[in-house]
C-alpha cells in the first residue's frame, strides 16, 4: 500500500464539476492532517485541457486515464477502468464527490475490491492518530461517526457543501499530468447510453424570484395548498414545493427545488413543513434569509433557518398572512 | 418476467428518534415501522411489469421478525411470494454484509430483473442496490424514473442533477434502483390482504445462506448523535398571532420591497 490519498473527480461540459472541487478540497483536508499526498484522477478521452485545470492545484500529479469507451459515462467501463487504476497505486484513501454518477459506480467499485464505501460524507476529525469520520443518519435527523476497519484503500464520497471549495489549496508549480491510456475489453461494458433530455419545459424561472414560499409534505393534503398561495400572493412571492409535494402532482416538476429541481436563492425564502433533507437544503441554501415553519424543533431545516416558528403550520399560517397583508399596507 | 424487488422496514416518518444508551442504536419501542418509501414505488414498477409481461414478483427482506409485516402487505399488493432473511441486526453501515446476504439468498433463483429502492429513509447509504448488482454479476443503473421492456433488452431513465434525465439501454438479467415518484403505488385490497396470509413466505438465516451472523465491520459504527446545532436560528414563540407578529416585525424590509 502507497501513503496517499486519490481524489477522483467528475467533469461535464468540459469542466470539473464544482462539487469534485469540495472532495479534492476534502482530500487535501485529510491530506495535511495525516501528511499524505494527495493526487488527483479523471477519466475520459482526450482530457488534456481539463487535466490541466486539476493540475494548477496542490496535488503531487494529476493521473489522467483515458479510453474511448471513458467518453461518455457508463459504471461498467468507469468501475472497470478504476478498478485496475486504483488497485495498482493502492492508495490510503479515495475520495469521490457524492454525486448522481458516484452514487451509481462506486458502491460497486469499493465492492469489486472488497473494500468498504464511506457515502455521503460531511465531515472528519482526527482522535487519537484515528481519523474518524461522519455522516447523517434518517434524512438528516442524525448524525454518525464511524471508522474504517482492515485495509485500504478507504472509499470516502463527500456531501455537497461540506468542504467547501474555496478552501482548495493551490500549488506553487503545475502538478505533473501522467496520461494512462486504459484498455477496456468491450463485451465488459453493458450499458449503453442514450439521449439526454430535461423533462419540465421551464414557464417559471424560480432562480429570478425575489420572495419564495416553499411547502413540503406537512401540508398533509393538496386541499390544504390554498393556504401556502395566499401566504405567498400577500407576499408578491413565487411558490414552491419540496419533491414529495411536486412527485404527487400537487404542484408542477418545474416548482420543485432541491438537487433535482432548480437552484434558488432568493431575498426571502419560507420553508414551510419541510424537513430539510440534503438534497432540499442544498437547493436552498443560499438564499439570503430563511425563515423555517415546522412542528418538530429537530427538524434539520432550523440548520439553515434564520428565523424559526415552532408550531403547528396550519395554525401559523393564517396569523402570518394577515400580518404580512397588515405591513405591506401600512 | 421473473422479478425480484427488494424491500426494507424503516422507521415511520415522523417518528420519534430517541438514541439507545450505548449511542448505537435508535431505540426500538419508540417506533413504528413502515417499507422504505422508494422500495414501495420499486414494487409498484414490478407489480405493472407483472400485469403487462406476466410472470412473477418476489420480494425479498432483511431483519428480525417484525418485517414480515411489511413482506406481508407486499404479498397483500400482489406480489407472489416472500423470501425473509432472518437476522438480528440489518443495520451495519457497511452494506457488503446486507448485499451479500440477498445475494446468497436469491442467486440460484436467475431473476430476469431485480427492482431496489435508491436508498433507505433510515441509513441512507443508496449502496445495497448497487453492490448487489455486483455479487449478481448483473448490469444496473440507478436512481430511475422509467423502465421500458424490449424483448431482452431493458431501458431506463436515470434522474441526473437539476432536471435532467439520461436515457439508458442494457441486457437482462439487470437490476435497476428506483427512484420515488416514478408511478402511484397502490394500495392493499381486502382481497389482497386475505390472499396474502396463504402465499409462500421463504425463511432463511445467514447460517444456511453460509454467510457471517452479523456485519461485516470494514465500517465500524462509534456513535449515534443528534446533529449539534450550528447555526444561531432565533425562534419566535409565544401563539401563532404573536410569532407571526414579531416575525414580520424582523423581516419587514424584505416584506415591503418586495414586488406585489
Ligand atoms: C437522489 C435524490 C434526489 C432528491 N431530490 C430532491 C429535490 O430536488 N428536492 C426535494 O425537496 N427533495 C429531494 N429529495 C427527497 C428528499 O430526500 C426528502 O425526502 C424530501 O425533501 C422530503 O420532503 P418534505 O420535507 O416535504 O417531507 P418530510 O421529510 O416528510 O417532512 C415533512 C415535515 O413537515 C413537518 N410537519 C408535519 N406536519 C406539520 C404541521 N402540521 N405543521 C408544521 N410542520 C409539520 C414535519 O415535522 C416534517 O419536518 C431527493 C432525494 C433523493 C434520494
Amino acid at each position: 500500500m502507497t501513503q496517499s490519498i486519490i481524489a477522483i473527480l467528475e467533469h461535464q461540459d468540459g469542466k470539473i464539476a464544482r462539487l469534485s472541487w469540495e472532495a479534492l478540497a476534502a482530500a487535501q483536508k485529510l491530506g495535511a492532517a495525516l501528511n499524505l499526498p494527495v493526487e488527483a484522477m479523471v477519466l475520459g478521452s482526450g482530457l488534456g485541457h481539463l487535466a490541466g485545470q486539476v493540475a494548477a492545484c496542490k496535488v503531487t500529479q494529476v493521473i489522467s486515464l483515458d479510453a474511448p469507451a471513458l467518453e461518455s459515462y457508463t459504471p461498467d467501463a468507469y468501475c472497470l477502468a478504476l478498478h485496475g487504476a486504483v488497485a495498482t497505486r493502492s492508495p490510503s484513501y479515495v475520495f469521490l464527490p457524492h454525486t448522481y454518477q458516484v452514487r451509481e459506480f462506486a458502491p460497486k467499485l469499493a465492492a469489486r475490491m472488497g473494500r468498504a464505501l464511506l457515502s455521503d460524507c460531511t465531515g472528519f476529525r482526527i482522535e487519537s492518530g484515528e481519523v474518524i469520520f461522519s455522516r447523517q443518519l434518517y434524512q438528516g435527523k442524525l448524525s454518525a461517526d464511524l471508522s474504517f476497519e482492515g485495509d485500504g484503500p478507504y472509499f470516502i464520497s463527500v456531501q455537497a457543501g461540506s468542504f467547501p471549495a474555496a478552501q482548495l489549496e493551490r500549488g506553487e508549480n503545475p502538478a505533473p499530468v501522467i496520461e494512462e491510456r486504459v484498455e477496456l475489453p468491450k463485451d465488459q461494458i453493458r450499458t449503453i447510453p442514450l439521449e439526454r433530455v430535461q423533462e419540465a419545459k421551464r414557464t417559471v424561472d424560480l432562480s429570478q424570484a425575489e420572495v419564495i414560499v416553499a411547502v413540503g409534505r406537512g401540508i398533509k393534503e393538496a386541499e390544504n395548498l390554498p393556504l401556502v398561495e395566499k401566504l405567498a400572493a400577500a407576499l408578491g412571492g413565487q411558490i414552491a414545493g419540496s419533491r414529495p409535494i411536486c412527485d404527487s402532482g400537487w404542484l408542477p416538476m418545474e416548482r420543485q427545488v432541491g438537487s433535482s429541481g432548480q437552484t434558488v436563492s432568493p431575498k426571502l425564502y419560507f420553508a414551510i413543513g419541510i424537513s430539510g433533507a440534503i438534497q432540499h437544503l442544498v437547493g436552498m441554501k443560499g438564499s439570503r434569509t430563511i425563515v423555517a415553519i415546522n412542528k418538530d424543533p429537530h427538524a434539520p431545516i432550523f440548520e439553515v433557518a434564520d428565523y424559526g416558528i415552532v408550531a403547528n403550520l396550519f395554525d401559523v399560517l393564517p396569523a402570518l398572512t394577515e400580518e404580512i397583508v397588515k405591513a405591506r399596507q401600512s | 418476467m421473473k422479478i425480484l424487488v427488494c424491500l426494507k422496514q424503516v422507521s415511520a416518518k415522523e417518528s420519534t428518534l430517541r438514541l439507545s444508551e450505548d449511542s448505537l442504536h435508535v431505540r426500538e419501542s419508540d417506533l413504528s415501522f413502515e417499507i422504505n418509501e422508494p422500495d414501495t414505488f420499486a414494487l409498484e414498477e414490478a407489480l405493472r411489469l407483472k400485469e403487462q409481461l406476466g410472470g412473477e414478483v418476489v420480494v425479498v427482506s432483511l431483519g428480525p421478525a417484525r418485517i414480515q409485516t411489511s413482506i406481508r402487505e407486499a404479498l397483500a399488493k400482489g406480489a407472489d411470494r416472500g423470501i425473509h432473511i432472518e437476522t438480528e441486526n440489518a443495520e451495519s453501515v457497511d452494506r457488503t454484509w446486507a448485499a451479500g446476504l440477498i445475494a446468497a439468498a436469491v442467486r440460484e433463483e436467475k431473476f430476469d430483473l431485480v427492482l431496489t429502492g435508491l436508498q433507505s429513509d433510515d441509513l441512507g447509504t443508496g449502496q445495497t442496490g448497487v453492490i448487489l448488482a455486483e455479487f449478481l454479476g448483473l448490469p444496473h443503473a440507478t436512481i430511475i424514473m422509467e423502465i421500458q421492456i424490449e424483448e431482452s433488452r431493458i431501458k431506463a431513465k436515470r434522474e441526473l442533477e437539476g432536471g435532467w434525465f439520461e436515457w439508458v439501454e442494457m441486457p437482462l438479467p439487470a437490476l435497476l434502483t428506483i427512484q420515488s415518484g416514478l408511478n402511484k403505488p397502490r394500495y392493499a385490497s381486502l382481497l389482497g390482504i386475505k390472499k396474502a396470509k396463504s402465499k409462500e413466505m421463504r425463511r432463511v438465516t445467514p447460517v444456511e445462506l453460509g454467510a457471517e451472523v452479523s456485519g461485516t465491520n470494514a465500517l465500524r459504527l462509534r456513535k449515534i448523535y443528534v446533529p449539534v446545532k450550528s447555526k444561531n436560528t432565533e425562534f419566535l414563540d409565544g401563539t401563532p398571532k404573536e410569532a407571526a407578529a414579531k416575525l414580520v416585525e424582523r423581516i419587514r424590509r424584505e416584506i415591503v420591497s418586495s414586488p406585489s
